[in-house]
């Protein structure tokens, strides 16, 4: 510990600590533009110079380590001249435009200027412009008004993993810019708009809507990843206009994902539900709430009725919320339906019934980044988990060694240090080979079922990690399973022998949960069964599109174009408009009170921001009425809160008591090897759930490019196929064509053709078996 | 044109031999002499820094920082890459020395890099050489060839356990690459910024190993003194300034050029040895250390003698040794607007003070000059300086403002006439 006396107040502060650090501490503010404390020290801004005893010149209080004894004046005549001086420098070149400047009322350079700037320029030639840069849908920029604190450059390179922002030219013709005619592409780009202490960087659709000094700031938790990140939503008049991270650093820390960012944009779009509707002679009529739900009452009583109440089935997907979930499993259990189920996009039956509870990280968030190794199986880290791939890039700068066992080798922007690619459907069978090799590394006995496997290298290489990681008393690792694993038709096995793996090297297993109410849904008691695998009478859909949100679009849509009566329940007029027989208006997360419990088990509450618009109502509340409806018992209730106590009686502790990655049951069959094409459907990460799909910039972005055929060179060429190619797709009586691309790091053998996408819903499942040909 | 009058970067070299900068003629003079001694002797690493020390011999980059107290810092038990550095990026206008060190006697630099590396065990070594000079580049990867077939450099140099790689590096014309850390930003291959100090290269340099960083000609002294001792190169010059030093004078003088001379000769004689004045037109003003040395009138310079600290004395820095003479017809403001233009293009733009008043004290100047000023710009031009002086990450901005603090305290009055009479005070301007 060293002791350091700032403007007279004496503490002590552990080696190391820089003097801003050590102010702040005390709260005692020191100016600054560049400093940030979760990016590397630049100290190019000079704004936060102080005086510091025995220094002949100022020295800036982001880069100076804390000395033993140390005397700081953040406040004497020498630092405030020096910070003058630098705020006198910053705004020479700056443009006076703060009234139609989207940072006005929230920009770090006008709060300091008003303490630190004079009234009047001395500066009387003419100013700098520069022009602006196209980042992309998502980032507005006004260069000229750029301080060059290169925040946004140090971000992109030490956050989001590659420097996709860079300060080019030399002194006064500095500029922030991209790479030339490429723009911002990272998942979690939005940052660098929070960032940004003026207005050079800011949000392109907020631009020019709302002054920031009329937003109201409300709480809420992100709907979209399994992380739960925790958001501002800042609303006006009644409409969400902008959404910002609330720091929770043992979530989402400081930031938030660009679809907790923009996925906003949904709530207000055009294609909102907001009147119930019925489909009568094949038109669709606007009609009352009583009207709807009646028609639905005695709809699903006389299909109960006339062919039994097992021929119902109620689907939701996991972005639902927790009250909602309750509600209507109460409901479907009530009918006689058994469980409804969240698992659409989920293929193998055996999971659910071998899961010893609900599937979850296995540890906090916090805590996988402090692994000394983390396997990865099956997984779009980036895309499927923006911030958790975060955390762990900043975890493998301090050491975590990173494994990944995916049939893509996807960049990362981290450091791999073991690799095994393999086809989706011998995953298990590489799989196998790391336990095995595991198990011979740490002479532990081999499981039986893996006893035939036949480690390759690189599955050594992985059992090499794991286990040197958890050689060290108190070290540990952690095998994950992503979205690509979970989506297996062989998930179960997969799961068998992650557990084994961890078993044998000491590891932790964790599911990196696809939805923000995965874990939620499955505490509940709703199952992840695919509901549609039989004919059925009824399909009650909730926030479920059957076409984006099953492992095989393509036979889930028949599935309910057969169905007598399908009720959707949702915020969006969505494909449902072709074969629903009634539409129900209910409200996405920032319109209802709800909760989610995300990856960690963590129970985390939020209220509605907005009104519900037009006639749209809370799910829960809909639920309710049509629980009563139906005369069953145990629907009333009062408010949300209500709901969550029947859900969750003990609340977050009960919860916890239910969370287990243990699996039982499942026996491992090694298969030989697969020959023939087999697909690697992935979810887009902007196709992902009901409002990114609606989120307009979101859809202009990079990633929600329409899927193209990738390829690895050597399929490629076996198939005569070169990269721009157009080829012909098949799957079962479903096909498609597509253009061809060449993905090298991809499996051999394998067609990656995203899933859950309008080009591609019509085909089939998301890992199944397919066939290509050059058109 | 190189003047050899007595000093030991140039030492027996024969500027009218083509062939005087290979490899047999440097052996012939005496060269390597010093590095087979080491090996021969078994010198320790100590002994040589000691020598150094006893030599004063002062950075000849520009800073004058005492080269045995540096290498001293160079943590010796590191356990693992350690980087030697020479710094050719030379990008000061008035400075054309390092050209000629590598031009005409290269092998005195490779010896004193070799030895500089032994001192302070370290293995790998860099030539950062400034970008528009590629026929000396080529130059001196011939010298480092010949070292190389020679055994001077390479494993096992000269049948010891001491091994040695160097290697040459070209810049791209960047001024501010000849500033330490962004020289090593460049030599990474990133964009030539400067870092923040601390930490210093010394603890965490080139590829955030310990590094030492020195200038051409500082290496190009070691030999000499390793072979003839500490104290004849002290003697060589006076008390704190030992030895000689190169100047590159230019401006208007009969023989612009190198002059190679020891510390404390008067100015006067270094003037005529340069041919005196062009025209026999009378002194006005020197800039005695390059561009970034404040200005010094010709009569203070003429009672004045080139060595670090008379020149601090008289005001002024002997910095790299690059004598600016400027006569009668100069027009200061013409020359300050020159000077400043130089500093506005060539600041990396990093950091605010040095980004931002750069350009001010440009614009200012030019105002100035273009007939516009105002009586109250010397105060502003003052008070921009004083903002910017000590508060940037590298030097670069203490050396814009320099020229300017310098002008405007000895030749104020002529400013005051440009802005009142806008107008030149020197006719012809």
């Amino acid at each position: 510990m060293l002791e350091i006396e700032i403007d007279g107040t004496k503490l002590t502060v552990p080696n190391g600590t820089t003097v801003i650090e050590a102010a702040r501490s005390i709260g005692t503010h020191i100016p600054h533009f560049c400093y940030h404390k979760k990016l590397s020290i630049a100290a190019n801004c000079r704004m936060c110079l102080v005086q510091v005893e025995k220094a002949p010149k100022p020295l800036p209080a982001c880069a100076t380590p804390v000395n033993d004894g140390m005397k700081v004046y953040t406040h004497s005549d020498m630092a405030v001249k020096a910070q003058q001086g630098v705020m006198e420098f910053l705004l020479i070149n700056h443009p006076l435009d703060c009234p139609i400047c989207d940072q006005g009322g929230e920009c770090q350079l006008q709060d300091i200027a008003v303490g630190y700037g004079g009234s009047s320029s001395r500066y009387e030639e003419e100013k700098r412009v520069v022009p602006n840069k196209d980042l992309g849908p998502l980032i507005s920029t006004d260069m000229t008004r750029c301080i060059h604190c290169t925040r946004c450059v140090r971000f992109t390179e030490e956050v989001a993993g590659m420097q996709e922002i860079g300060m080019a030219g030399r002194g006064e013709h500095s500029e922030i810019m991209s790479f030339i005619g490429m723009t911002v592409d990272s998942e979690i780009s939005g940052n660098v708009i929070d960032l940004c202490p003026v207005g050079a960087l800011t949000s392109k659709p907020f631009r020019y809507t709302a002054r920031t000094w009329e937003l109201s700031r409300r709480k809420s938790v992100s709907p979209h990843d399994g992380l739960g990140a925790n958001l501002v939503v800042q609303v006006k008049a009644d409409r969400v206009m902008r959404v910002l991270p609330l720091e929770n650093e043992a979530i989402n820390e400081c930031w938030i994902a660009d679809r907790d960012r923009f996925a906003y944009e949904a709530l207000n779009s055009e294609q909102r539900l907001t009147k119930p509707m019925v489909k009568q002679g094949g038109v669709w009529l606007e009609t009352d709430w009583q009207t709807a739900l009646e028609y639905v009452g005695n709809g699903l009583k006389s299909i109960s009725r006339d062919y039994g109440a097992d021929t119902v089935a109620v689907m939701a997907t996991p972005h639902s919320t927790v009250e909602e979930l309750f509600l209507l499993n109460k409901l479907s259990q009530a009918l006689g339906a058994g469980s409804a189920s969240v698992g659409g996009r989920y293929a193998d039956e055996r999971l659910a019934a071998a899961q010893q509870g609900a599937a979850w990280l296995g540890q906090p968030i916090a805590d996988v980044a402090q692994s000394k190794a983390v396997l990865v199986v099956g997984s779009t880290l980036r895309k499927e988990q923006p911030l958790l791939a975060q955390r762990l890039r900043q975890g493998a700068k301090r050491g975590l060694k990173l494994a990944i066992l995916n049939p893509a080798d996807d960049e990362l922007f981290s450091a791999i240090a073991a690799k095994l690619i393999s086809r989706p459907d011998q995953m298990v069978e590489a799989l196998a080979g790391v336990v095995k090799a595991a198990a011979e590394l740490k002479q532990a006995a081999v499981p039986a079922d893996v006893a035939a496997a036949e480690p390759c290298a690189a599955a050594r290489g992985i059992a090499k990690v794991l286990v040197d990681a958890t050689a060290a008393e108190g070290d540990r690792a952690s095998v994950l399973l992503g979205n690509l694993a979970a989506h297996n038709p062989r998930a179960a096995e997969l799961a068998v022998l992650a557990n084994q793996l961890a078993a044998i090297t000491g590891a932790t297993v964790g599911w990196l949960s696809e939805a923000a109410n995965t874990v939620g849904a499955q505490v509940l008691g709703l199952t992840s069964g695919n509901l549609l695998s039989k004919p059925r009478k009824a399909v009650l859909l909730f926030n479920n599109e059957v076409e984006f949100d099953s492992h095989d679009g393509q036979a889930a849509l028949a599935a309910v174009k057969q169905a007598e009566m399908v009720v959707a329940f949702s915020a969006f007029k969505h494909g449902a408009v072709d074969y629903a027989d009634v539409l129900l208006p209910i409200t996405p997360f920032s319109e209802t009170a709800g909760s989610f419990i995300n990856m960690e088990g963590k129970l985390q509450t939020f209220n509605g921001v907005v009104k519900p618009l037009g006639d749209s109502r809370p799910g829960w509340k809909v639920l309710r009425v049509l629980g009563n409806l139906l005369a069953s018992e145990g629907f009333d209730f009062d408010n949300a809160e209500a709901v969550r106590k029947a859900a969750l009686p003990q609340g977050e502790s009960g919860v916890a008591a239910k969370l287990s990655n243990t699996v039982n049951g499942v026996a491992v069959t090694l298969q030989a090897a697969a020959t023939g094409l087999v697909r690697m459907g992935e979810v887009p990460i902007y196709q992902a759930d009901a409002l990114v799909r609606r989120a307009p910039s979101l859809q202009k972005t990079r990633d929600a490019a329409a899927p193209l055929a990738g390829l690895s060179p050597a399929t490629a060429a076996q198939l005569g196929v070169a990269e721009g190619d157009t080829v012909k797709v098949q799957q079962g009586e479903a096909q498609g064509s597509y253009t061809a691309t060449i993905m090298a790091g991809l499996a051999d053998g394998v067609v990656r053709l995203a899933a859950a996408h309008p080009t591609t819903a019509q085909l089939g499942a998301m890992f199944g078996s397919i066939q290509l040909t050059r058109a | 044109m190189t003047v050899y009058v007595k000093g030991v970067v140039f030492d027996g070299v024969d500027f009218d031999d083509p062939n005087s900068w290979s490899i047999d003629a440097y052996i012939q003079r005496g060269g390597y002499a010093a590095l087979k001694k080491i090996i021969a002797e078994g010198i320790t690493q100590d002994a040589i820094i000691a020598e150094l020390k006893t030599s004063s011999l002062r950075g000849r980059g520009g800073a004058g920082f005492p080269t045995g107290l540096k290498w001293s810092f160079m943590p010796r038990s590191f356990p693992g890459q350690k980087y030697l550095v020479c710094n050719t990026d030379e990008g000061e206008p008035g400075t054309f020395k390092d050209l000629d060190i590598i031009v005409n006697n290269p092998h005195a630099l490779i010896e004193g890099m070799i030895i500089g590396g032994y001192a302070m065990g370290i293995t790998v070594g860099y030539n950062y050489i400034h970008g528009e000079v590629f026929e000396a580049y080529e130059r001196f990867e011939a010298a480092l060839e010949e070292a190389r077939r020679a055994g001077f450099l390479g494993d096992n140099i000269l049948g010891s356990e001491f091994c040695f790689q160097l290697h040459a590096h070209h810049g791209y014309g960047a001024y501010i690459c000849g500033e330490e850390t962004a020289l090593l930003e460049s030599l990474e291959g990133k964009k030539g910024q400067p870092r923040f100090k601390p930490p210093f290269p010394a603890s965490y340099g080139l590829y955030g190993k310990p590094t030492t960083i020195n200038n051409t000609e500082t290496f190009a002294s070691v030999p000499y003194i390793v072979r003839e001792g500490g104290q004849k190169f002290l003697e060589l010059g006076k008390p704190n300034n030992g030895g000689t030093k190169l100047f590159s004078i230019s401006g208007h003088v009969n023989r612009p050029g190198n002059y190679e001379i020891p510390l404390g000769t008067p100015f006067a004689d270094l003037l005529e040895m340069a041919g005196g004045m062009r025209g026999g037109k009378k002194i006005k003003a020197v800039i005695p250390g390059g561009s970034s040395a404040p200005v010094l009138p010709g009569h203070i310079m003429m009672e004045t003698t080139m060595d670090y600290d008379a020149i601090a004395k008289a005001g002024s820095m002997l910095g790299s040794g690059a004598v600016i003479v400027m006569d009668e017809t100069v027009c200061m403001v013409k020359a300050l607007r020159r000077l400043s233009y130089f500093y506005y293009e060539e600041s990396c733009g990093q950091c605010t003070p040095c980004r931002e008043g750069t350009g001010w004290l440009y614009r200012v100047v030019d105002r100035i000059e273009r007939g516009l000023g105002r009586p109250e710009d010397l105060d502003l031009l003052e008070s921009v300086g004083k903002n910017i002086a000590g508060r940037t990450i590298c030097a670069l901005g203490d050396a814009a403002v320099m020229p300017v603090q310098g002008m405007l305290k000895h030749f104020r009055d002529e400013f005051l006439h440009h802005i009142e009479h806008k107008k030149c005070l020197v006719p012809g301007f």
